[in-house]
C-alpha cells in the first residue's frame, strides 16, 4: 500500500517536473527570440551596404541615393560624420562622468548610512529614472543657450554624460563594497595615506567592477537618440570642433527614416550601431567574469 | 615610570587608564600596563572582552570609527602615540590581521615594498631589492618565493600569505608587530610555522598578538595579559600566569570553564 502510493507520488513529481521544464524552456525561448529576430533582421537587410566605404566615406545626398537607386545600384557614401561624431560625443561624455561619478561613488561608500550619502545615492537614483529626453532638454536651456550659443557636440555630451552618472556612481558604489575591509585597513595600517590607499589599492583591486559598470554606462549612451536630437542637431559634415552641430549614428539613422530614398541606411547604420553596443556590452561581461 | 603600575621595567609601550568605548559601550576598560620590548605578548580572553579594540588602539586603527572615543595615554618610548601623526606611528608599528590579506593587484615583490611604494618614497632599485629580501628572509619565505617574486601574492597557500602579510608589515623595520589571531585561519602546519617565526622575530621585533588559542599563548608568549569584558584581569609572565593564576576568572578561562 505504502510502496503503490510512493509510486505515485514519484510519478505526479516527475510530471510536475516536465511540465516546470517545458515552461522554463518555453519562456527562455519568449526572452531569447527577439535579440535573434533582431540581429538577424539587421543583417538580412543591412549587410550588402557595409563596406569599408560605409566606415570611412560621408553620408550621401538624397539626390545622389536616388540615382543610385534608379540605376540599382548601392547607395554611395557611408556615415563616417556619425561614426566620428558618436565617438567624440561619447568620449567626452565618459570623460566629463567618470570623475566625477567615481568620486561621489566614493564619497558614497565611504558615508554608509549618513544622511548627506543618503540623499546623494537617492537623486542619482532618480536622475537614473528621467526619460533621456528630459536631459536632452535640460542640455539645450544650459549648454546650448548660454555655453556654446547653438546646437553643439558639448550640449550632446553634456546630456550623455548625465545619463551616465548615476549608473557609474552606482557601480562603483557597489564594487567597493565588495572589497574586503581589511585590504584597505591592511593599506592604512602600513601609514599610506587615504587617497594613495584609495588609488593604489582600492581602485585596482575593484577594476574590473568599475570597467564593467563604465562599459555598461557607454553602451547605454551610445544610442541614445533623443537628447542629441536637442542638443547636437546632426551635421552632414565631418565634425570635430565640440561647439558646432555634430552627427552620431543614431541621428542618422533618424535622419534616414525620414528620407524615402536613403531606406537602405537605415539597416546598415543600425546593424553597425548594433555591433558596437554588442561590443561593448560584451567586453563588460568579460571585465565582469575576470572580476573573480 | 612607575614600575609597580605598569608591572613591567623600561616598557618600549606603556598603556595607562586607557579605557576605549564605542558610543556608550565600553570596550576597554581602565587598562594600565607596559609591554616589554623584544618579548611576544599574548592577549587572551574570551569573545567579545575587548583585545582587538585595544590592540587597534596601539596603532590607531580604531580612529576609522567615528563612534570610537578614548581617554587615557599610550607612549611608545616615551612618545605620546596619540600626539604624533598616524602615520609616523603605523610605520613604528606594523599590524597582522586575522585572515591573510595580501593586495590581490600586487606581485609579492609589490606587496613587501607597497609600503614605500604607496606612500611615494623613492628609491633605487637596489634598495629596494634588499628591503624585499631582507623582509622574506625575516619570515623564512624568500628561499619559497625567491624565483617567483612576480608572481601575484594571492597565488601562495594560506600560509604562505600570512608570512607575507608580515613580511609587509616588516618592511619599514617597525618596533612592534601587533597581530590579531594571525593564525586562527591557518591549518596547524601552517600555524606552527608562524609560531615559529615569530619566536625568532622577537629578538628584533616586540610582538603583541591576540590568541583564542591558550596552548599557542603557552608555547610562544613570554608575557600574558588575560582580559574579560573589558578589564584587564590579569598580568604576568605567561610561565606564572598557567601555573598559578591570581585570579579567580583567569584561572575558570584557562581551565576552559568558559571562553
Ligand atoms: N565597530 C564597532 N562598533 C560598535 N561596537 C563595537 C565595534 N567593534 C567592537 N564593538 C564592541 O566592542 C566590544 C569589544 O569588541 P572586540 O572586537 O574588541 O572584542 P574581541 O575581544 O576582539 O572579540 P573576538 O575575540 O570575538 O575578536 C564588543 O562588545 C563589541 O560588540
Ligand atoms: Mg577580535
Amino acid at each position: 500500500m505504502k510502496a503503490i502510493n510512493e509510486t505515485e507520488n514519484i510519478n505526479s513529481r516527475i510530471r510536475k517536473d516536465r511540465v516546470f521544464l517545458g515552461l522554463v524552456v518555453l519562456f527562455s525561448v519568449i526572452t531569447v527570440s527577439p535579440i535573434i529576430l533582431i540581429i538577424s533582421k539587421l543583417i538580412e537587410k543591412g549587410y550588402k551596404q557595409l563596406s569599408f566605404g560605409f566606415l570611412v566615406e560621408k553620408t550621401p545626398d538624397t539626390m545622389e541615393a536616388m540615382t543610385a537607386i534608379a540605376n540599382n545600384e548601392l547607395i554611395p557614401g557611408g556615415i563616417v560624420n556619425g561614426i566620428l561624431g558618436t565617438l567624440l560625443m561619447v568620449a567626452m561624455a565618459a570623460v566629463i562622468a567618470i570623475p566625477i561619478a567615481i568620486i561621489t561613488g566614493v564619497y558614497l561608500y565611504e558615508n554608509q548610512g549618513k544622511w548627506l550619502a543618503n540623499i546623494t545615492r537617492n537623486v542619482s537614483d532618480i536622475l537614473q529614472g528621467v526619460p533621456s529626453i528630459v536631459l536632452g532638454l535640460i542640455s539645450y536651456l544650459w549648454v546650448v543657450k548660454y555655453v556654446t550659443n547653438g546646437f553643439s557636440a558639448l550640449a550632446g555630451s553634456v546630456s550623455l554624460a548625465i545619463m551616465m552618472l548615476p549608473m557609474i556612481v552606482r557601480s562603483t558604489e557597489e564594487t567597493l563594497k565588495m572589497i574586503p575591509q581589511t585590504l584597505k585597513e591592511a593599506g592604512l595600517a602600513l601609514g599610506i595615506p587615504y587617497w594613495r590607499v584609495l588609488t593604489g589599492i582600492l581602485i585596482p583591486t575593484g577594476f574590473s567592477g568599475l570597467m564593467t559598470g563604465i562599459l555598461l554606462a557607454v553602451s547605454r549612451v551610445i544610442g541614445e537618440t533623443a537628447p542629441l536630437m536637442l542638443t547636437a542637431l546632426g551635421s552632414r559634415a565631418i565634425n570635430m570642433n565640440i561647439s558646432k552641430p555634430t552627427s552620431a549614428i543614431p541621428l542618422l539613422i533618424w535622419e534616414f527614416y525620414n528620407d524615402p530614398n536613403m531606406v537602405d541606411m537605415i539597416w546598415s547604420s543600425s546593424l553597425l550601431l548594433m555591433i558596437i553596443v554588442l561590443a561593448f556590452n560584451l567586453t563588460a561581461k568579460q571585465f565582469a567574469a575576470n572580476r573573480k | 615610570m612607575n614600575t609597580n603600575i605598569l608591572q613591567v621595567k623600561d616598557p618600549i609601550l606603556a598603556i595607562e587608564n586607557l579605557s576605549v568605548a564605542y558610543d556608550k559601550n565600553v570596550a576597554v576598560k581602565d587598562v594600565t600596563v607596559g609591554i616589554k620590548k623584544n618579548t611576544v605578548t599574548a592577549i587572551m580572553g574570551p569573545s567579545g572582552c575587548g583585545k582587538s579594540t585595544l590592540l587597534r588602539v596601539l596603532n590607531r586603527m580604531h580612529e576609522l570609527y567615528e563612534n570610537i572615543h578614548t581617554t587615557g595615554s599610550v607612549t611608545l618610548n616615551g612618545e605620546d602615540i596619540f600626539k604624533m601623526s598616524a602615520i609616523k606611528l603605523r610605520r613604528k608599528t606594523g599590524m597582522v590581521f586575522q585572515r591573510p590579506n595580501p593586495f590581490p593587484t600586487m606581485s609579492i615583490y609589490d606587496n613587501v615594498i607597497a609600503g614605500y611604494k604607496l606612500n611615494g618614497i623613492n628609491q633605487k632599485k637596489q634598495e629596494r631589492d634588499e628591503i624585499v629580501e631582507r623582509s622574506l628572509r625575516d619570515v623564512a619565505l624568500w628561499d619559497e618565493v625567491k624565483d617567483s617574486l612576480t608572481k601575484k601574492g594571492t597565488f601562495l597557500s594560506g600560509g604562505q600569505q600570512q608570512r607575507l602579510c608580515i613580511a609587509r608589515a616588516l618592511a619599514f623595520n617597525p618596533e612592534i608587530i601587533l597581530l590579531d589571531e594571525p593564525t586562527s585561519a591557518l591549518d596547524p602546519v601552517a600555524t606552527s610555522k608562524i609560531e615559529d617565526l615569530l619566536i625568532t622575530l622577537k629578538e628584533h621585533y616586540t610582538i603583541i598578538m591576540v590568541t583564542h588559542n591558550m596552548s599557542q599563548a603557552a608555547r610562544i608568549s613570554d608575557y600574558s595579559l588575560f582580559m574579560y569584558l573589558g578589564e584587564l584581569v590579569e598580568y604576568g609572565k605567561t610561565k606564572n600566569m598557567f601555573t598559578n593564576p591570581q585570579d579567580r576568572r583567569t584561572e575558570e578561562y584557562l581551565t576552559g570553564k568558559f571562553g
